[in-house]
């Protein structure tokens, strides 16, 4: 139920909608942006990160929970029934998978990466640690961006993701993303990805924060949803196998310091099993669920930055992992959903960010850096948030919605929103929802170069697992977009490299070397990493 | 105190916080999840779970996610249901009405029982979906069904052994490639930049100095 203060609120939002409605907000300056973030958006709270001591990234800083997993020991260490990592070592040499191209990761990344691993020719497996498809790409809610209309082209939408990412996007990575980006929007629909479309075949696109031009492409909002069934779908009828429930606990490398196989866990048995592969490809998605900073997150059950814990280990850097994405509009009300993702689409289709007097504090379409920062300092510093159980939040005005694009236009556009808040008696269509940055996307991530490829040889990784293409800060729709840009280009180029590839001998010697780094650097820590799962008590110590 | 309530989570009593959700009362129970959480946002379907509450005859079916816990809910969860899944070259086949009746020929055999509605923790009428499938009505049966998360409950259900899900989700595609009109501007877009017509433009920018680049995109024009 709606506290008396939130009811209070929405009586003062409701009285001042009609004259919201068509008002022009002013979008910020360059430099008002600019002292915004620093003032306000988590990435610049010094308190929320530490710097490595060891590792390839040493010197460099990182939110502390990265750190704490970074540099901790391997679970080889301490598995049940291997007296130590010799033992785990002694293995290696027979395999119980072996394969050409090793996909670890089950969602829209691995799953593009997977289908043109196979086209290609090669022998591919996915290893996941939950079910294929328990992904963040899967509730990918807003769109995807191409630059494919007639008043677009690609440079205006590299202007787009550069000026959005701070000028720190890689050139090459970002050139990719944008002149590949109609490609892979054809590539889907010819599939079957059922995109929104009018009567003569014309994509409805919209505005994303940043966008200059309307380029974000849907499926209701459903469009991560809808792109993750149809590839995994795909990747059923070509028979890849798919090892579900298992994680890639260490990343197995040759003698000559060649990625080439993986250490897996069965979630369920423990059991631990060896993949050989000439080529391993890196999918397994962001962090959300390492909480930085104590924020909820929008992210899936297991993103806790597994591949990033087993690239570095094994020599891979990591490039921009100091940058978060706080997704301005997580859900603030009701606690059940608390951190859960309402979708950009929402602001695209007019909903404005209202504080608790009504007032739109805000241009709805500023990069979701500059909404978050400014929805914070709304509430922090103007005091003008509404009180919730888990702290504070402003409204975002989904009546609105109607009022400009006509009735029945939220139940088919974003109806999943709708779904969402009814099963709380909220109906969106009538009253405002209550909405708190929430973390939602790990701007940084392993370092490739434009084949896709990390510092270790033959270790390609793709998706929310790489860092540098959207380079300090993410526009909405190039997350779908680079998951399947970058997933096809590793899958390609693992497929591609597996022909010149001879196996040299299987060692886990990075492992050790690690470990004793982190002994010289005066690391001593009983953590282990990969965390793989997170556990969450709801406060039951306490009662 | 927060207020509780009583739950019998696979028959075993737990009391646990009335504000939480049942996946949330499972762990709070000390559950350690690995089956039966996946997005947690109620788009991947991993946590169907059914209930009863006690005392009613009624079983009702829900993501255990997206579902706050009740007093006396018995409920049992279903992280894995076994369906049918049918494989096909989507490129060789063709939105027909044929290709229903190869593939899963059982639709046919729905009964009308309409558990399959009931059952749904989408609120999708499944049973209406089914129905456009077997006469070939694939666009219908994709608008109808497009909110489906493929959880299974609908196919637990089912007397006649129909998957739900997957006939949908062959509609679906069937319509995407198909049946949906062609988007001409992509088409000549992609043809474009395959014959390098972006690439001046491309690097024009590329190479321009930061202050140069500052300066285009501080005053790009917005799209109204």
């Amino acid at each position: 139920m709606f506290s008396q203060e939130m009811m209070d609120s929405i009586k003062k939002v409701e009285a001042t909608r009609q004259s919201r409605i068509g008002a022009d907000l002013r979008r910020m300056t360059a430099e008002e942006k600019e002292k915004l973030l620093r003032e306000y958006h988590p990435d610049f709270v010094d308190d929320g990160f530490t710097v490595l001591e060891a590792g390839p990234n040493k010197g460099d800083k990182v939110p502390h929970e990265l750190a704490d997993l970074l540099q901790a020991n391997s679970r080889l260490m301490s598995l049940e029934g291997y007296e130590d990592i010799d033992a785990v070592e002694a293995e290696l040499v027979e395999p119980d998978y072996d394969v050409d191209v090793l996909i670890i990761g089950g969602g829209g990344a691995g799953a593009s990466a997977a289908i043109e691993a196979d086209e290609g020719g090669a022998n591919v497996m996915i290893v996941t640690k939950l079910r294929m498809g328990d992904a963040n790409t899967m509730m990918a809610e807003g769109g995807i961006q191409a630059a494919d209309k007639e008043n677009d082209s690609p440079a205006q939408h590299y202007l787009d993701a550069l000026g959005g990412g701070h000028y720190t996007n890689k050139p090459e990575l970002l050139y990719k993303l944008v002149t590949e980006g109609p490609d892979c929007v054809k590539w889907l629909n010819d599939l079957g990805v059922m995109f929104d479309k009018d009567a003569q075949g014309n994509m409805v696109t919209t505005h994303g924060g940043g966008t200059s031009r309307k380029r974000m492409h849907a499926a209701k909002d459903y469009s991560g949803a809808e792109i993750m069934r149809v590839l995994r779908d795909e990747v059923i009828n070509r028979d890849i196998p798919i090892v579900d429930f298992t994680a890639a606990v260490e990343l197995i490398l040759d003698d000559q310091g060649r990625a080439a196989g993986a250490v897996l866990m069965n979630l369920e048995t423990k059991e631990i099993l060896i993949a050989r592969a000439k080529t391993v490809v890196i999918a397994t998605g962001g962090a959300g669920r390492l909480h930085y900073q104590g924020f909820p997150t929008s992210n899936h059950y297991g993103a806790t930055a597994d591949g990033l814990i087993l690239a570095y280990r094994a020599g891979a850097a990591l490039l921009y992992a100091d940058t978060l994405q706080y997704h301005p509009t997580g859900v603030a009300y009701p606690s059940q959903i608390f951190g859960a993702l309402v979708t950009e689409k929402v602001r695209s289709l007019g909903a404005q960010l209202v504080n608790k007097e009504g007032e739109a504090f805000m241009n709805p379409l500023e990069t979701r850096d500059v909404s978050a920062a400014s929805i914070i300092r709304e509430c922090r510093t103007h005091k003008m948030g509404i009180s919730t159980a888990e702290g504070e939040g402003v409204w975002l005005d989904t009546p609105m919605i109607e009022q400009i694009h006509g009735e029945g236009t939220i139940e088919a556009r974003i109806p999943g929103m709708l779904r969402m808040f009814s099963k709380y008696d909220i109906d969106i269509r009538q009253v405002p929802i209550l909405i708190y940055p929430t973390l939602h996307y790990q701007n940084g991530g392993i370092r490739i170069t434009e084949n896709g490829m990390s510092d270790v040889e033959n270790l390609f990784v793709a998706g929310e697992a790489v860092g540098g293409i959207h380079g300090r800060n993410r526009l909405m729709g190039n997350s779908l977009l680079d998951i399947i840009v970058f997933g096809r280009n590793a899958g390609r180029n693992a497929s591609a490299k597996v022909k010149e590839v001879k196996s040299g001998k299987l060692t886990l010697d990075h492992v050790r070397k690690y470990s004793e780094e982190m002994v010289s650097a005066g690391i001593n820590t009983d953590r282990v990493s990969p965390l793989l799962l997170p556990t969450y008590t709801h406060g039951r110590e306490n009662d | 105190m927060r207020e509780m309530v009583n739950v019998y989570i696979m028959g075993k009593k737990y009391t646990v916080p009335e504000e939480l959700t049942i996946m949330g009362a499972m762990e709070y129970a000390g559950y350690q999840l690995i089956r039966g959480s996946g997005c947690r946002n109620g788009f991947c379907g991993a946590c169907a779970t059914v209930y009863r509450i006690k005392g009613q005859t009624e079983l009702k079916a829900c993501l255990a996610c997206q579902k706050q816990v009740e007093n006396d809910m018995y409920l049992a969860t279903m992280p894995f249901f076994p369906l049918v899944k049918q494989q096909y070259e989507i490129k060789d086949i063709r939105p027909d009405e044929q290709i229903m009746m190869q593939l899963y020929p059982e639709i046919h055999k729905c009964i009308g029982c309409n558990a399959c509605t009931k059952g749904c923790p989408q609120e999708i009428n499944v049973m209406q979906y089914i129905a456009y499938a077997q006469r070939g009505e694939f666009e219908k049966c994709a608008e109808e069904s497009f909110d489906c998360v493929m959880c299974g409950i609908c196919s637990s259900r089912c007397p006649a052994g129909i998957s739900h899900p997957q006939v949908a989700l062959l509609a679906r595609r069937l319509t995407g490639k198909y049946l949906a009109p062609e988007s001409e501007h992509l088409t000549r877009r992609v043809e474009e930049i395959a014959e390098g017509k972006c690439k001046d433009m491309m690097e024009s920018i590329m190479n321009k100095p930061l202050e140069e680049i500052k300066e285009l995109y501080n005053n790009r024009e917005i799209e109204q």
